[in-house]
Protein backbone atom coordinates (compact mmCIF):
# COMPACT_ATOMS: atom_id res chain seq x y z
CA UNK A 1 0.00 0.00 0.00
CA UNK A 2 3.13 2.44 -0.03
CA UNK A 3 2.19 5.27 -2.25
CA UNK A 4 -1.66 5.49 -1.02
CA UNK A 5 -3.63 8.27 0.14
CA UNK A 6 -6.67 8.60 2.05
CA UNK A 7 -6.23 5.56 4.87
CA UNK A 8 -6.18 8.36 7.54
CA UNK A 9 -4.56 9.63 10.21
CA UNK A 10 -1.83 8.03 12.08
CA UNK A 11 -2.29 7.47 15.14
CA UNK A 12 0.41 7.54 18.06
CA UNK A 13 0.11 6.34 21.17
CA UNK A 14 2.39 7.30 24.14
CA UNK A 15 3.96 4.38 26.11
CA UNK A 16 2.43 1.48 24.13
CA UNK A 17 2.52 -1.98 25.47
CA UNK A 18 3.47 -4.90 23.02
CA UNK A 19 0.02 -6.48 23.53
CA UNK A 20 -3.14 -4.27 24.28
CA UNK A 21 -4.95 -7.36 24.85
CA UNK A 22 -3.89 -10.96 26.52
CA UNK A 23 -5.59 -12.49 23.33
CA UNK A 24 -3.27 -10.23 20.95
CA UNK A 25 0.09 -12.08 22.64
CA UNK A 26 -1.64 -15.53 22.66
CA UNK A 27 -1.98 -14.89 19.24
CA UNK A 28 1.65 -13.90 18.62
CA UNK A 29 2.91 -17.15 20.80
CA UNK A 30 0.84 -19.49 19.09
CA UNK A 31 2.14 -18.46 15.49
CA UNK A 32 5.37 -18.90 16.51
CA UNK A 33 5.27 -21.94 18.32
CA UNK A 34 2.35 -23.41 15.71
CA UNK A 35 3.82 -26.44 13.57
CA UNK A 36 1.30 -24.97 10.32
CA UNK A 37 2.13 -21.33 9.92
CA UNK A 38 5.36 -22.49 7.58
CA UNK A 39 8.23 -20.76 6.62
CA UNK A 40 8.00 -16.52 7.10
CA UNK A 41 7.07 -15.63 3.38
CA UNK A 42 3.89 -18.34 3.34
CA UNK A 43 2.74 -16.84 6.82
CA UNK A 44 2.84 -13.27 5.09
CA UNK A 45 1.36 -14.68 2.00
CA UNK A 46 -1.20 -15.90 3.87
CA UNK A 47 -2.33 -12.80 5.64
CA UNK A 48 -1.99 -11.37 2.32
CA UNK A 49 -5.08 -13.58 0.75
CA UNK A 50 -7.48 -11.71 3.46
CA UNK A 51 -10.29 -10.17 1.15
CA UNK A 52 -8.80 -6.72 0.65
CA UNK A 53 -11.91 -4.82 2.22
CA UNK A 54 -12.03 -7.14 5.42
CA UNK A 55 -8.23 -6.82 5.50
CA UNK A 56 -8.38 -2.94 6.08
CA UNK A 57 -11.01 -3.44 8.57
CA UNK A 58 -9.34 -5.93 10.78
CA UNK A 59 -6.42 -5.29 13.42
CA UNK A 60 -3.05 -6.60 12.86
CA UNK A 61 -3.46 -9.49 15.16
CA UNK A 62 -7.41 -10.27 13.83
CA UNK A 63 -5.01 -10.81 11.05
CA UNK A 64 -3.27 -12.84 12.69
CA UNK A 65 -5.91 -14.98 14.27
CA UNK A 66 -7.24 -15.68 10.90
CA UNK A 67 -4.25 -16.26 9.06
CA UNK A 68 -2.98 -19.18 11.73
CA UNK A 69 -6.70 -20.88 11.56
CA UNK A 70 -6.47 -20.87 8.00
CA UNK A 71 -2.85 -21.92 8.15
CA UNK A 72 -3.65 -24.90 10.22
CA UNK A 73 -7.17 -26.48 8.35
CA UNK A 74 -5.02 -26.02 5.22
CA UNK A 75 -1.89 -28.17 6.84
CA UNK A 76 -4.47 -30.85 7.70
CA UNK A 77 -3.48 -29.92 11.66
CA UNK A 78 -6.93 -29.22 12.03
CA UNK A 79 -10.08 -29.99 10.74
CA UNK A 80 -12.97 -28.20 9.58
CA UNK A 81 -15.54 -29.99 12.23
CA UNK A 82 -12.83 -29.40 15.09
CA UNK A 83 -12.59 -25.94 14.34
CA UNK A 84 -16.34 -25.08 14.74
CA UNK A 85 -16.74 -27.34 17.42
CA UNK A 86 -13.26 -26.21 19.52
CA UNK A 87 -13.04 -29.83 20.13
CA UNK A 88 -10.46 -32.42 19.14
CA UNK A 89 -11.78 -35.47 17.55
CA UNK A 90 -10.54 -38.25 19.58
CA UNK A 91 -10.11 -40.75 17.04
CA UNK A 92 -7.12 -38.36 15.78
CA UNK A 93 -4.11 -38.80 17.29
CA UNK A 94 -2.23 -36.25 19.32
CA UNK A 95 0.73 -34.89 17.92
CA UNK A 96 3.68 -34.24 19.95
CA UNK A 97 4.54 -29.59 20.03
CA UNK A 98 6.72 -29.13 17.94
CA UNK A 99 8.27 -26.35 20.00
CA UNK A 100 9.11 -27.18 24.11
CA UNK A 101 8.66 -24.56 26.75
CA UNK A 102 12.62 -25.56 27.73
CA UNK A 103 13.72 -24.20 24.14
CA UNK A 104 12.10 -21.10 24.48
CA UNK A 105 14.88 -18.63 25.31
CA UNK A 106 16.95 -20.62 23.06
CA UNK A 107 14.53 -20.46 19.60
CA UNK A 108 13.82 -16.73 19.83
CA UNK A 109 17.61 -15.74 20.43
CA UNK A 110 18.84 -17.99 17.72
CA UNK A 111 20.38 -16.06 14.58
CA UNK A 112 19.00 -17.57 11.62
CA UNK A 113 20.43 -16.35 8.28
CA UNK A 114 18.98 -15.95 5.28
CA UNK A 115 21.97 -15.65 3.03
CA UNK A 116 22.62 -18.72 0.85
CA UNK A 117 25.60 -19.90 -1.22
CA UNK A 118 25.54 -17.97 -4.94
CA UNK A 119 24.56 -20.46 -7.61
CA UNK A 120 25.31 -17.86 -10.32
CA UNK A 121 27.63 -14.43 -9.79
CA UNK A 122 25.76 -11.27 -9.41
CA UNK A 123 24.42 -9.35 -12.62
CA UNK A 124 24.87 -6.17 -10.91
CA UNK A 125 27.23 -4.03 -9.16
CA UNK A 126 26.86 -1.08 -6.70
CA UNK A 127 26.82 2.07 -8.48
CA UNK A 128 24.64 0.43 -11.52
CA UNK A 129 21.37 1.92 -12.96
CA UNK A 130 18.42 -0.49 -12.67
CA UNK A 131 14.84 -0.18 -13.66
CA UNK A 132 12.32 -2.15 -11.29
CA UNK A 133 10.04 -4.52 -13.70
CA UNK A 134 6.94 -4.32 -14.21
CA UNK A 135 6.00 -7.52 -12.92
CA UNK A 136 2.29 -8.15 -11.74
CA UNK A 137 2.37 -12.01 -10.41
CA UNK A 138 -0.92 -13.42 -8.56
CA UNK A 139 1.06 -15.09 -5.91
CA UNK A 140 3.21 -13.26 -2.85
CA UNK A 141 5.84 -10.95 -3.80
CA UNK A 142 8.55 -8.49 -2.30
CA UNK A 143 8.31 -6.05 -5.11
CA UNK A 144 6.29 -3.26 -3.90
CA UNK A 145 3.64 -1.73 -6.66
CA UNK A 146 4.80 1.63 -6.32
CA UNK A 147 8.96 0.96 -7.29
CA UNK A 148 7.59 -1.05 -10.58
CA UNK A 149 9.00 0.59 -13.68
CA UNK A 150 11.03 3.06 -12.27
CA UNK A 151 14.76 3.63 -12.14
CA UNK A 152 16.98 3.20 -8.85
CA UNK A 153 20.87 3.19 -8.19
CA UNK A 154 22.30 -0.35 -6.57
CA UNK A 155 23.78 1.03 -3.36
CA UNK A 156 24.63 -2.38 -1.40
CA UNK A 157 24.80 -5.97 -2.98
CA UNK A 158 23.53 -7.90 0.03
CA UNK A 159 24.27 -11.19 -1.40
CA UNK A 160 22.24 -13.98 -2.36
CA UNK A 161 18.94 -14.32 -0.42
CA UNK A 162 15.94 -17.03 0.20
CA UNK A 163 13.67 -16.13 -2.63
CA UNK A 164 9.94 -15.02 -1.29
CA UNK A 165 8.60 -15.35 -4.39
CA UNK A 166 9.02 -19.24 -4.73
CA UNK A 167 9.44 -19.26 -0.92
CA UNK A 168 6.05 -18.83 0.00
CA UNK A 169 4.70 -21.27 -2.35
CA UNK A 170 6.93 -23.78 -2.89
CA UNK A 171 8.83 -23.86 0.46
CA UNK A 172 12.10 -24.41 -1.72
CA UNK A 173 14.99 -21.17 -0.71
CA UNK A 174 15.77 -20.87 -4.21
CA UNK A 175 18.53 -18.08 -3.71
CA UNK A 176 18.83 -14.92 -5.80
CA UNK A 177 21.08 -12.02 -5.26
CA UNK A 178 19.67 -9.41 -3.29
CA UNK A 179 20.52 -5.81 -3.63
CA UNK A 180 19.80 -2.09 -2.01
CA UNK A 181 18.68 0.32 -4.44
CA UNK A 182 17.92 3.61 -4.33
CA UNK A 183 15.32 5.44 -5.81
CA UNK A 184 14.98 9.46 -5.85
CA UNK A 185 12.03 10.63 -4.58
CA UNK A 186 11.25 12.56 -7.68
CA UNK A 187 11.63 9.02 -9.55
CA UNK A 188 9.16 7.96 -7.48
CA UNK A 189 6.79 10.23 -6.96
CA UNK A 190 7.44 13.67 -9.53
CA UNK A 191 8.30 16.88 -8.96
CA UNK A 192 6.36 17.64 -6.18
CA UNK A 193 8.55 15.72 -4.15
CA UNK A 194 11.42 17.08 -2.48
CA UNK A 195 14.51 17.32 -4.27
CA UNK A 196 17.17 15.46 -2.16
CA UNK A 197 14.53 13.28 -0.81
CA UNK A 198 14.77 9.11 -1.73
CA UNK A 199 13.56 6.07 -0.95
CA UNK A 200 15.50 2.81 -0.46
CA UNK A 201 14.54 -0.86 -0.91
CA UNK A 202 15.97 -4.43 -1.34
CA UNK A 203 14.80 -5.90 -4.14
CA UNK A 204 16.03 -9.02 -5.45
CA UNK A 205 17.44 -10.03 -8.81
CA UNK A 206 14.36 -11.03 -10.63
CA UNK A 207 12.49 -7.93 -10.15
CA UNK A 208 15.60 -5.80 -11.87
CA UNK A 209 16.60 -4.95 -15.41
CA UNK A 210 19.68 -3.24 -16.46
CA UNK A 211 18.50 0.57 -17.28
CA UNK A 212 20.52 3.14 -19.64
CA UNK B 1 -22.44 -1.56 5.66
CA UNK B 2 -22.42 2.35 4.94
CA UNK B 3 -19.73 3.63 4.03
CA UNK B 4 -18.42 5.63 7.50
CA UNK B 5 -15.34 7.35 6.45
CA UNK B 6 -12.36 5.62 7.49
CA UNK B 7 -11.65 2.99 10.20
CA UNK B 8 -9.52 3.88 13.41
CA UNK B 9 -6.40 2.55 12.25
CA UNK B 10 -4.13 1.97 15.27
CA UNK B 11 -6.79 2.23 17.82
CA UNK B 12 -8.38 0.08 19.85
CA UNK B 13 -11.88 -0.09 19.25
CA UNK B 14 -14.86 0.74 21.02
CA UNK B 15 -16.03 -3.13 21.83
CA UNK B 16 -12.47 -4.13 22.69
CA UNK B 17 -11.79 -1.52 24.51
CA UNK B 18 -11.50 -3.90 27.88
CA UNK B 19 -8.78 -6.29 29.44
CA UNK B 20 -9.72 -9.66 29.16
CA UNK B 21 -9.08 -10.09 33.36
CA UNK B 22 -10.82 -7.96 35.56
CA UNK B 23 -14.28 -7.14 35.91
CA UNK B 24 -15.95 -6.71 32.29
CA UNK B 25 -16.62 -9.62 30.14
CA UNK B 26 -14.09 -11.32 27.76
CA UNK B 27 -14.64 -9.67 24.38
CA UNK B 28 -15.29 -12.12 21.36
CA UNK B 29 -11.81 -12.29 20.26
CA UNK B 30 -10.43 -13.31 23.88
CA UNK B 31 -13.00 -16.07 23.91
CA UNK B 32 -12.34 -17.05 20.21
CA UNK B 33 -8.41 -17.07 21.14
CA UNK B 34 -9.17 -19.09 24.19
CA UNK B 35 -10.97 -21.75 21.79
CA UNK B 36 -8.49 -22.29 19.45
CA UNK B 37 -5.52 -22.31 21.59
CA UNK B 38 -7.53 -25.06 23.97
CA UNK B 39 -8.03 -26.94 20.81
CA UNK B 40 -4.40 -26.60 19.71
CA UNK B 41 -2.86 -27.78 23.10
CA UNK B 42 -5.84 -30.74 23.03
CA UNK B 43 -4.41 -32.08 19.41
CA UNK B 44 -0.72 -31.68 20.92
CA UNK B 45 -0.06 -28.95 18.67
CA UNK B 46 1.44 -26.45 20.68
CA UNK B 47 2.85 -26.55 24.52
CA UNK B 48 0.99 -24.06 26.53
CA UNK B 49 4.09 -23.00 28.85
CA UNK B 50 6.07 -22.49 25.55
CA UNK B 51 2.87 -20.30 24.67
CA UNK B 52 4.05 -18.59 28.06
CA UNK B 53 7.41 -18.20 27.53
CA UNK B 54 7.11 -16.50 23.84
CA UNK B 55 4.42 -14.21 25.38
CA UNK B 56 7.17 -13.36 28.11
CA UNK B 57 9.73 -12.75 25.68
CA UNK B 58 8.21 -10.22 24.01
CA UNK B 59 6.64 -8.59 27.26
CA UNK B 60 10.14 -8.65 29.04
CA UNK B 61 13.16 -9.60 27.03
CA UNK B 62 12.74 -7.62 24.06
CA UNK B 63 12.17 -3.78 23.53
CA UNK B 64 13.82 -0.13 22.41
CA UNK B 65 15.80 -0.36 25.94
CA UNK B 66 18.16 -2.79 24.09
CA UNK B 67 17.62 -0.21 20.93
CA UNK B 68 18.76 2.35 23.56
CA UNK B 69 21.82 0.98 24.66
CA UNK B 70 23.48 0.00 21.61
CA UNK B 71 22.99 3.63 20.44
CA UNK B 72 24.25 5.17 23.71
CA UNK B 73 27.40 2.91 23.32
CA UNK B 74 27.64 4.28 19.54
CA UNK B 75 27.70 7.89 20.56
CA UNK B 76 29.85 7.10 23.90
CA UNK B 77 32.32 4.86 21.77
CA UNK B 78 33.50 6.02 18.51
CA UNK B 79 34.84 2.95 17.80
CA UNK B 80 32.10 1.02 18.66
CA UNK B 81 30.13 3.78 16.29
CA UNK B 82 32.62 2.48 13.24
CA UNK B 83 32.05 -1.30 14.29
CA UNK B 84 28.10 -0.28 14.46
CA UNK B 85 28.18 1.23 10.91
CA UNK B 86 30.55 -1.23 9.07
CA UNK B 87 28.66 -4.88 10.69
CA UNK B 88 25.51 -3.65 12.81
CA UNK B 89 24.62 -7.25 13.40
CA UNK B 90 28.10 -7.80 14.67
CA UNK B 91 28.09 -5.01 16.98
CA UNK B 92 24.65 -5.67 18.36
CA UNK B 93 25.89 -9.05 19.21
CA UNK B 94 28.63 -7.30 21.40
CA UNK B 95 25.60 -6.22 23.61
CA UNK B 96 24.18 -9.45 23.63
CA UNK B 97 20.94 -8.73 21.77
CA UNK B 98 20.39 -10.82 18.49
CA UNK B 99 17.28 -13.36 17.16
CA UNK B 100 14.39 -13.42 14.82
CA UNK B 101 13.90 -10.54 12.93
CA UNK B 102 17.45 -9.23 13.43
CA UNK B 103 18.97 -11.49 11.17
CA UNK B 104 20.78 -9.05 8.47
CA UNK B 105 20.93 -5.37 10.75
CA UNK B 106 21.77 -2.43 8.56
CA UNK B 107 22.55 0.88 11.17
CA UNK B 108 21.37 3.99 9.65
CA UNK B 109 22.84 7.48 11.10
CA UNK B 110 20.97 10.75 11.28
CA UNK B 111 23.35 13.84 10.94
CA UNK B 112 22.70 17.44 10.10
CA UNK B 113 22.05 16.90 6.38
CA UNK B 114 19.78 13.51 6.48
CA UNK B 115 17.29 12.20 8.23
CA UNK B 116 16.39 8.44 8.42
CA UNK B 117 12.89 7.10 8.12
CA UNK B 118 12.09 3.44 8.46
CA UNK B 119 9.17 1.34 7.63
CA UNK B 120 7.32 -1.55 6.14
CA UNK B 121 4.96 -0.65 3.74
CA UNK B 122 4.54 -4.30 2.30
CA UNK B 123 3.58 -5.73 6.26
CA UNK B 124 5.87 -4.62 9.97
CA UNK B 125 8.87 -5.61 9.18
CA UNK B 126 10.96 -4.53 12.43
CA UNK B 127 14.16 -5.20 14.41
CA UNK B 128 12.82 -7.07 17.47
CA UNK B 129 16.17 -7.82 19.11
CA UNK B 130 16.56 -4.05 19.15
CA UNK B 131 13.03 -2.36 19.45
CA UNK B 132 10.77 -5.13 20.65
CA UNK B 133 7.24 -5.51 18.42
CA UNK B 134 6.50 -2.45 16.44
CA UNK B 135 3.88 -0.35 17.75
CA UNK B 136 0.27 -0.26 16.13
CA UNK B 137 0.78 2.77 14.21
CA UNK B 138 3.76 1.40 12.24
CA UNK B 139 2.19 -1.80 11.24
CA UNK B 140 -0.76 0.19 9.98
CA UNK B 141 -2.37 1.20 6.70
CA UNK B 142 -1.48 5.45 7.42
CA UNK B 143 1.92 4.69 8.29
CA UNK B 144 2.94 2.02 5.65
CA UNK B 145 1.33 3.92 2.75
CA UNK B 146 2.65 7.64 3.27
CA UNK B 147 5.67 7.18 4.83
CA UNK B 148 7.41 6.89 1.24
CA UNK B 149 5.37 9.46 -0.12
CA UNK B 150 4.73 12.01 1.85
CA UNK B 151 7.94 11.58 4.76
CA UNK B 152 7.57 15.33 5.74
CA UNK B 153 3.84 14.78 6.37
CA UNK B 154 4.24 11.98 8.45
CA UNK B 155 6.60 13.28 10.29
CA UNK B 156 4.43 16.69 10.87
CA UNK B 157 2.48 14.01 12.30
CA UNK B 158 4.66 13.00 15.32
CA UNK B 159 5.23 16.90 15.34
CA UNK B 160 8.93 16.47 14.25
CA UNK B 161 9.91 19.21 11.21
CA UNK B 162 13.09 19.00 10.07
CA UNK B 163 14.12 21.91 7.92
CA UNK B 164 13.62 21.83 4.20
CA UNK B 165 17.62 21.45 3.37
CA UNK B 166 17.69 18.30 5.63
CA UNK B 167 17.47 15.25 2.78
CA UNK B 168 15.30 12.52 4.32
CA UNK B 169 15.98 8.99 3.66
CA UNK B 170 13.21 6.59 3.23
CA UNK B 171 13.97 2.46 4.21
CA UNK B 172 11.30 0.27 3.00
CA UNK B 173 12.23 -2.74 4.88
CA UNK B 174 11.24 -5.10 2.04
CA UNK B 175 13.70 -8.54 2.52
CA UNK B 176 14.95 -9.58 5.74
CA UNK B 177 17.34 -6.54 6.45
CA UNK B 178 16.19 -4.33 9.39
CA UNK B 179 17.03 -1.15 10.00
CA UNK B 180 17.89 1.01 13.14
CA UNK B 181 18.51 4.75 13.31
CA UNK B 182 20.92 6.01 15.23
CA UNK B 183 19.52 9.58 16.14
CA UNK B 184 21.64 12.31 16.58
CA UNK B 185 23.20 12.85 20.11
CA UNK B 186 21.50 15.87 21.82
CA UNK B 187 23.73 19.05 22.22
CA UNK B 188 24.15 19.34 26.31
CA UNK B 189 25.11 15.43 26.77
CA UNK B 190 28.87 15.75 26.96
CA UNK B 191 29.27 14.94 30.89
CA UNK B 192 26.77 11.86 30.51
CA UNK B 193 27.27 8.55 31.77
CA UNK B 194 26.22 5.55 28.89
CA UNK B 195 23.29 4.45 31.14
CA UNK B 196 21.93 8.26 31.29
CA UNK B 197 22.79 8.41 27.82
CA UNK B 198 20.14 5.19 26.93
CA UNK B 199 18.10 7.08 28.66
CA UNK B 200 17.26 9.78 26.48
CA UNK B 201 16.98 7.28 23.28
CA UNK B 202 13.34 6.57 22.58
CA UNK B 203 11.60 4.16 19.95
CA UNK B 204 10.40 6.92 17.80
CA UNK B 205 13.98 8.05 17.51
CA UNK B 206 15.27 4.90 16.54
CA UNK B 207 12.36 4.66 13.98
CA UNK B 208 12.98 8.05 12.84
CA UNK B 209 9.69 9.53 13.35
CA UNK B 210 11.04 11.63 15.92
CA UNK B 211 14.63 13.68 16.48
CA UNK B 212 15.64 13.57 20.43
Amino acid sequence: MGGMHGLGPIAPETDEPPFHHDWEGRVHALVIASPAGGNIDARRHQRELIPGPVYLAMTYYEKWFEALRQSLLQGGHVTEAEMASARADPAAPKATPRLAARDVPKALSRLGSYLRDASAPAAFTVGDRVRARNLHPAGHTRLPRYARGRVGVIERVHGPHVYPDTHAHAGADDPRWLYLVRFTSRELWGLDAAENDSVSLDLWEPYLERAK
Amino acid sequence: MMWGGPPAFGKRRMSDDHHDHGQTPPSDMALRVKALESLMVEKGLVDPAAVDAIVDHFEHKVGPRNGARVVARAWADPAYRQRLLADAGAAIGELGFGGGQGEHMIAVENTPDVHNLVVCTLCSCYPWPVLGLPPVWYKSPPYRSRAVIDPRGVLAEFETVLPPETAIRVWDSTAEVRYLVIPERPAGTEGLSEDELAALVTRNGMIGTARL
